[in-house]
């Protein structure tokens, strides 16, 4: 399968690339790994016209603490996170997500940038990102903005970043506690059925694949602020979820995943 | 447009469309056809070739991405193992090649070359990995024939290990 014809522009810098994205409008798409792109432009279900190759910005390959806060460049691969020694003191959850997503061959090519961009419901790293409370900063023509991770998807394979905006940065805090990821499938490589990840030792709770964005199972974490036992506030975290249905599962039984998931997961990340 | 790479150690340029994909232009444009197209949809890890070293999937990246890369593909691994010495069989295979065939490690050989790219990429990032770490590290390659016991076999018994 090939993808449908194409101009390419490589851009030299996040700056040059807001302004191709400006000139270019929303017929183009910036190209970071492309593991995600590429093939949703082979199956003809994406076909920008312009595509501006963002995934040569060797500078955007970064992960650097600074107190009590990890900064990490949109460019950065996940096999970089996953071999990290920051992530491993200071963020073990990231770590081990990243290590999760697709297979080593994806992993060498995938950027937590286009990632986060794609915002696919599915996908594990920006659920681990929304249960950590991160940030997203995004450059545009008029400036850098910083968007909380719960503010940042809005609905399937949607985000609030602007046409001619690029996600220039990740930023995490940094030694939250208890953590803990739990994906469940059942085919090497494959996405998650239901994937539910804690970090801060209960305090962030996120859903893999329960609605049309990652979603922070929210009645569960107040239930747990309100001392709740985690075996019982995990019995509420498909609330004010709109799991979808598809040949892995119905939504009775993702409800019954994120449950499950959610129980083991509050245990691993020693929420009582 | 223009690109230039390196492949197998020889400096290559050609005029390519940007929607090429480098699993077609190394098999139609370079000859290459040692890399093969399997699911096409970066499941099968049958283009798997290397980028600077490590494992990617041939027909998940446009050849116009693979600018200024070294590439090395099937072909090139026994050029690589005649250079270095560590080839020992009679017709320098390189030894993931020489393990492969030791250990009856493919049946119909269509995955073949990916299986071996990808276990070398493996080797190079876990020098000495598990039978676990072995077959969670060829996660993305499938084979329909072997039910993978003898291609972990061969990859472990370039490392010393045994299965």
């Amino acid at each position: 399968m090939i993808p449908a014809a194409f101009d390419y522009k490589v851009a030299e810098s996040a700056e040059h690339a807001v302004q191709l994205l400006t000139e270019y409008g929303d017929e183009s798409k910036l190209l970071a790994g492309g593991h995600s792109l590429i093939p949703m432009m082979k199956f003809r279900l994406a076909t920008p016209t312009v595509l501006i190759d963002v995934g040569r910005l060797s500078d955007m390959r970064y992960i650097r603490r600074d107190g009590g806060q990890i900064s990490i460049g949109a460019m950065t691969r996940h096999e970089q996170l996953e071999n990290s020694d920051v992530l491993a003191e200071a963020c073990p959850l990231l770590k081990h997500v990243a290590s999760l997503v697709g297979d080593p061959s994806v992993r060498h090519r995938g950027t937590l940038g286009g990632t986060m961009a794609h915002a696919d419901a599915a996908s594990d790293l920006p659920a681990a990102v929304l249960a950590l409370g991160g940030t997203i900063v995004a450059t545009g023509p008029n400036g850098t903005r910083e968007i909380a991770a719960s503010e940042f998807f809005s609905g399937y394979f949607e985000s609030v970043l602007a046409p001619d905006e690029m996600i220039t940065e990740i930023k995490v805090p940094a030694d939250t506690g208890g953590w803990s990821y739990q994906k469940f499938n059942r085919r090497a490589q494959d996405w998650a059925i239901v994937g539910v990840a804690v970090a801060d030792g209960g305090s962030g709770i996120s859903l893999v694949n329960m609605g049309s964005t990652p979603l922070r199972a929210s009645a569960t974490e107040s239930a747990l602020r309100g001392g709740a036992a985690a075996v019982d506030a995990a019995l509420m975290a498909a609330e004010g979820t709109s799991p979808p249905e598809d040949h892995n599962a119905d939504a009775e039984y993702r409800t019954h995943l994120a449950q499950a998931l959610t129980a083991r997961a509050l245990a691993e990340a020693g929420a009582s | 447009m223009e690109v230039s790479m390196t492949v197998n150690g020889s400096a290559r340029s050609a005029d390519v469309e940007p929607r090429t994909l480098l699993v077609h232009h190394l098999r139609e444009e370079l000859e290459l056809t040692g890399t093969n197209v399997g699911c096409d949809t970066s499941s099968c890890g049958a283009c798997t070739v290397h980028i600077d070293g490590r494992s990617v999937k041939s027909c998940t990246m446009l050849a116009v991405q693979a600018e200024g890369a070294a590439i090395t593909t099937i072909e090139g691994l026994a050029d690589t193992a005649r250079a270095n010495g560590s080839s020992t069989g009679e017709m320098d295979w390189h030894p993931m090649q020489e393990a492969f065939q030791q250990c009856h490690a493919l049946q119909c050989g269509y995955c073949t070359p990916g299986m071996v790219m990808a276990a070398t990429s493996l080797l190079g990032e876990k020098p000495n990995p598990t039978e676990t770490e072995v077959r969670e590290g060829l996660e993305g390659n499938l084979c329909r024939c072997t039910g993978y016991h003898n291609i972990v076999k061969a990859v472990l018994s370039t490392t010393g290990g045994a299965s």
